[in-house]
C-alpha cells in the first residue's frame, strides 16, 4: 500500500511541478527592446471597440516598421473582456511575466480606475489612451504618479458644450442619460456649464445601461424644453434617436460624443441627421493629417476611424516621439513621464499638450451629424461634420484648477437638479 | 485509498505547493493566490452544494460583502492597513455570516431550482446595491484600496502574500473538514440524501439547513477580505452572477462533496481562464469543453476519478479489487 501511495504521490507532484513550471517566465531580453502591455476587450460586448482601439495603435506601428527611434517594440496584446478585475489580472501579467515598460489601453472608466493602482503598486507606467473618468487625472491623481492620460476626461467636452448651448439660445434642457458613472460626468459637466451661463436643467432621466426600451422614458420628457440632451453607451446609442423619431419627437437633440461617434455612426439611420454632440475627434476632420489618417486606416481595416482609434493612434505617436529624444532607449518611468508631459504634439486630433496633472490639453469640436460625401469616397455617409472648435481645452475649463477641484466629482447627485420640476 | 492516505495526500500537495511556488514567476504567485482564495469560495459553497444538496447561486454575494466592507474601510476610513487586518478578517467573516443569516431567512424554505433561483435574486440585491449606492461602493467605478496593509510583514510582497492566503486556507480547509466530519455534518449528509427521514427521527432539518447556510457565508466573506486586497480592487463586476455561476461550476468539476475539489476546480478554472487566456486566443472553448465532459463523463468531478479507476477495474472482473471493494463497504 505505501508503495503504491508513494507512486501515486511522485505522479501528484511530477504534475504540481509541471504545472508551476511552464509559466516560470523568461525575463529580460535584448536592450533595445521596448514592451508596450496592451489592453483592451478583444471578447464579449465590447469586443468591437477593443478591435478599434488595437488597430489604431496597430496602423502607427506599422507605418514605422515597429521601430521607435531604434527600439524595438514588442506589441503585446491581453483581452480584459471589458471586466475590471480581469482587466487587473491582465495588467499584473504584463507587468510581472512580460515585464513591459508600459501599459497602454483599457476602454471603460472602471477599468481605468482599476488599472490605476496596478500601475502605482508595480510601479509601472500606465498609459490611459481611452478610459475618460474625471478622477483619475483630477481628484486621485496624487494616488497614481504613474498614470498618464492622453486620451480626454469625461467632462472635458461637456464644458464647451454648455456655453456652446447657450449660444443656440437654448433656455431650458432635459437629460436624458445612461445610469452609469460615465453618464454623470457628462452630464454634470454639461449642466455645470450651461447653468453657469443661465440655462436650466429641468430634468434628468437616467435610464439603466442596456435599455433596449426607451417606450417609458420618452413620453416623460417635458414638452416645453428646448432641446434633449443625451449620452448613451452602446446599443442604446442606436436604440434611442430611432425611437425619439418614431415617437414624432422634433426637438433638437444634443449629445456626448459617444453617442454619434464614428464607431457607431455607420450603423445609424437617417434620424440622426441635425443631431449634435462633442468630443476631441471627429473623423470629419478637414484636415490634411486627419484626411490621410482617414484613408490609410479605412484601406486597411475597412472602416471609418472612431476616436478609439485615433486616441491609441496618437498614444503610439506620442510614445514614439519621446523615445526620438532618447534615441530609442528606455529612459525609466518618471523621466518618460516627465518629458512626455512637457512635450506639445501636433496629432491627428490637432495639437495636444498636457497640463500638470498628466490630462491633455486639446482642441474640442462641435459637431453636426450630416449626410454627405467626404474625402473623396463615392457614396453619401453620415459624417459628423465640426461645426465650431474650441481651442486648447483643459479639464478645468475656465473654472480653475483649484476652484474646480473644490467641487466633487459630478455625480447623480452632483450638481443638484436646482430647476427640475 | 483510506481516509488517512488521503489527508496524506492533501498535506502532501500542500506543503509541495508551499515549497515550490515562491520559485515560480511572479505572475504565477499571483494565480495560485488567486486560486487559493476562490478555493476557499468554492469549498464554503461545497458545504452547501456537496454536503446539504442545496445548490446556491448566490455565492459571489457574501464574496462581495468581505470585499466591499474591506475596501470601504480601507478607502474612507483607512482601517485594516496594519494590525487591524486581523479586525477586518473577523469583521469580513461576520458580515459575511451576518449576511447569510438574513438571506437563508428568505432562501431556506425553498429547495431545488427554488433554492437557486431565491439565492441568485438575494445575489442579485447585493449587485445592486454596490451598483447604485454610489457614496459608499463608487457605483460602476467601484472602489480602489489604498495598499495592502503592512504589520511587520508587508502583504505588498507577493510571496508574503501568498503563504498568508496559504494560512487561512489550510485553516478554512481543517475547519470545514472538522465540520463535515462532526455529527452535525453527518445530519447535513442525511438531509442531502433525504430530508423527510430526518425530520422523522426528530432533526430540525431547517436549523440545520440555516446553520450551514451561515457558516459557508462567513467562509464567502472571509474569501472575500483575501480577494480585495488581492486585486487593489473592487468594483460590481465581482458580485455579478458570473463570480456565482464560477463558484458553482468549480465545485462541480473538482467534484461536489469532497472539499479539496472546489479547490482544485478553482485551480483548474484560474489556470484556464487567466492564465491560458495569456497564451492561446481559444481559451474559451477549452474551458467550455472541460465543463462539457467533466458533466457528461465525470459525475462525481475530477475527484471522482480515482473511485471510477477503481470500478473500471472492479467491473473488468479483478477479484481482489472486487473483494476489497465489497470488505471496505
Amino acid at each position: 500500500m505505501l508503495h503504491r501511495l508513494k507512486g501515486r504521490l511522485d505522479w501528484k507532484l511530477a504534475a504540481v511541478g509541471l504545472a508551476l513550471g511552464m509559466g516560470v517566465s523568461q525575463t529580460s531580453g535584448a536592450a533595445e527592446e521596448l514592451r508596450i502591455g496592451f489592453i483592451a476587450p478583444l471578447t464579449g460586448g465590447f469586443a468591437q471597440v477593443g478591435k478599434d482601439m488595437t488597430n489604431g495603435f496597430q496602423l502607427y506601428l506599422d507605418e514605422v516598421g515597429g521601430n521607435f527611434a531604434g527600439a524595438k517594440v514588442k506589441f503585446i496584446v491581453e483581452d480584459d473582456e471589458a471586466k475590471p478585475p480581469v482587466g487587473v489580472r491582465k495588467a499584473e501579467k504584463l507587468a510581472l511575466q512580460d515585464k513591459v515598460q508600459m501599459l497602454v489601453g483599457g476602454l471603460l472608466a472602471s477599468t481605468g480606475y482599476a488599472l490605476a493602482p496596478v500601475s502605482t503598486r508595480l510601479k509601472v507606467l500606465y498609459i490611459a489612451s481611452t478610459p475618460a473618468a474625471d478622477d483619475l487625472t483630477q481628484r486621485d491623481s496624487a494616488k497614481y504618479p504613474y498614470l498618464m492620460r492622453t486620451g480626454w476626461s469625461s467632462s472635458q467636452p461637456s464644458h464647451p458644450f454648455g456655453e456652446w448651448a447657450c449660444e443656440q439660445g437654448y433656455k431650458r434642457i432635459v437629460t436624458i442619460a445612461a445610469d452609469f458613472a460615465f453618464g454623470y460626468e457628462v452630464v454634470g459637466g454639461f449642466q455645470k456649464a450651461f447653468e453657469g451661463c443661465g440655462g436650466k436643467i429641468i430634468q434628468k432621466i437616467w435610464p439603466p445601461l442596456g435599455t433596449q426600451d426607451f417606450g417609458p422614458f420618452i413620453p416623460t420628457l417635458k414638452k416645453d424644453a428646448d432641446a434633449i440632451f443625451t449620452l448613451m453607451a452602446g446599443p442604446m446609442s442606436l436604440q434611442f434617436p430611432k425611437q425619439l423619431a418614431n415617437a414624432g419627437i422634433k426637438k433638437p437633440v444634443i449629445g456626448g460624443g459617444t453617442s454619434y461617434d464614428e464607431f457607431t455612426l455607420p450603423s445609424m439611420g437617417d434620424e440622426v441627421i441635425g443631431h449634435v454632440s462633442t468630443l476631441h475627434y471627429s473623423a470629419a476632420l478637414d484636415t490634411p493629417k486627419n484626411a490621410a489618417f482617414v484613408k490609410k486606416y479605412r484601406e486597411k481595416y475597412g472602416k471609418v476611424p472612431s476616436y478609439y482609434s485615433e486616441g491609441n493612434y496618437t498614444t503610439a505617436q506620442m510614445i514614439h516621439e519621446v523615445l526620438k529624444k532618447t534615441n530609442g532607449k528606455w529612459p525609466g518611468t518618471q523621466k518618460f513621464i516627465e518629458m512626455l508631459s512637457k512635450m506639445k504634439f501636433d496629432s491627428v486630433r490637432g495639437p495636444v499638450h498636457f497640463d500638470d496633472m498628466r490630462n491633455p490639453v486639446q482642441n474640442i469640436y462641435i459637431k453636426k451629424v450630416e449626410k454627405k460625401k467626404m474625402f473623396g469616397y463615392e457614396k453619401d455617409e453620415l459624417w459628423n461634420t465640426v461645426t465650431k472648435t474650441y481651442p486648447n481645452v483643459s479639464q478645468f475649463w475656465k473654472y480653475g484648477k483649484t476652484e474646480f477641484l473644490k467641487q466633487p466629482v459630478y455625480s447623480r447627485e452632483y450638481p443638484p437638479c436646482k430647476f427640475c420640476e | 485509498m483510506k481516509q488517512r492516505d488521503r489527508i496524506l495526500a492533501v498535506m502532501v500537495v500542500l506543503v509541495a505547493l508551499a515549497a515550490v511556488t515562491p520559485f515560480t514567476g511572479s505572475y504565477l504567485i499571483l494565480l495560485i493566490t488567486q486560486a487559493l482564495i476562490l478555493g476557499i469560495l468554492a469549498m464554503s459553497l461545497d458545504i452547501l452544494l456537496g454536503f446539504t444538496g442545496l445548490p446556491s447561486l448566490g455565492q459571489a454575494a457574501y464574496l462581495g460583502m468581505g470585499a466591499y466592507l474591506t475596501a470601504i474601510l480601507a478607502a474612507h476610513y483607512d482601517f485594516g492597513l496594519g494590525w487591524s487586518f486581523w479586525v477586518v478578517v473577523v469583521l469580513g467573516i461576520l458580515i459575511g455570516a451576518v449576511t447569510a443569516a438574513f438571506f437563508g431567512l428568505f432562501a431556506i424554505r425553498a429547495t431545488g431550482v427554488y433554492f437557486l433561483m431565491i439565492t441568485l435574486a438575494l445575489g442579485m440585491c447585493v449587485w445592486g446595491l454596490a451598483y447604485r449606492w454610489n457614496s459608499m461602493t463608487g457605483g460602476d467605478n467601484g472602489i480602489n484600496l489604498p495598499a495592502r496593509p503592512e504589520f511587520g510583514i508587508q502583504l505588498a510582497d507577493g510571496v508574503t502574500y501568498f503563504y498568508v492566503v496559504l494560512g487561512f486556507f489550510v485553516v478554512s480547509l481543517v475547519m470545514l473538514y472538522v465540520l463535515v466530519r462532526s455529527p452535525f455534518g453527518r445530519s447535513l449528509v442525511g438531509i442531502r440524501e433525504r430530508e423527510l427521514r430526518m425530520r422523522i427521527l426528530g432533526y430540525n432539518t431547517w436549523l440545520h439547513k440555516y446553520i450551514a447556510f451561515i457558516i459557508a457565508g462567513g467562509f464567502g466573506g472571509l474569501a472575500g477580505v483575501l480577494w480585495a486586497h488581492l486585486s487593489g480592487n473592487v468594483s460590481p463586476q465581482v458580485v455579478i452572477l458570473a463570480t456565482s455561476v464560477d463558484a458553482l461550476l468549480m465545485v462541480v468539476l473538482g467534484g461536489p462533496g469532497t472539499l479539496v475539489g472546489g479547490a482544485i476546480g478553482a485551480g483548474v478554472v484560474v489556470f484556464l481562464r487567466d492564465y491560458l487566456s495569456t497564451v492561446v486566443p481559444w481559451w474559451q472553448y477549452v474551458l467550455g469543453g472541460v465543463y462539457v465532459l467533466t458533466i457528461l463523463y465525470l459525475p462525481g468531478g475530477l475527484m471522482g476519478i480515482p473511485e471510477r479507476i477503481r470500478h473500471r477495474r472492479a467491473l473488468s472482473g479483478n477479484p481482489e479489487e472486487t473483494k476489497k471493494r465489497e470488505s471496505a463497504s
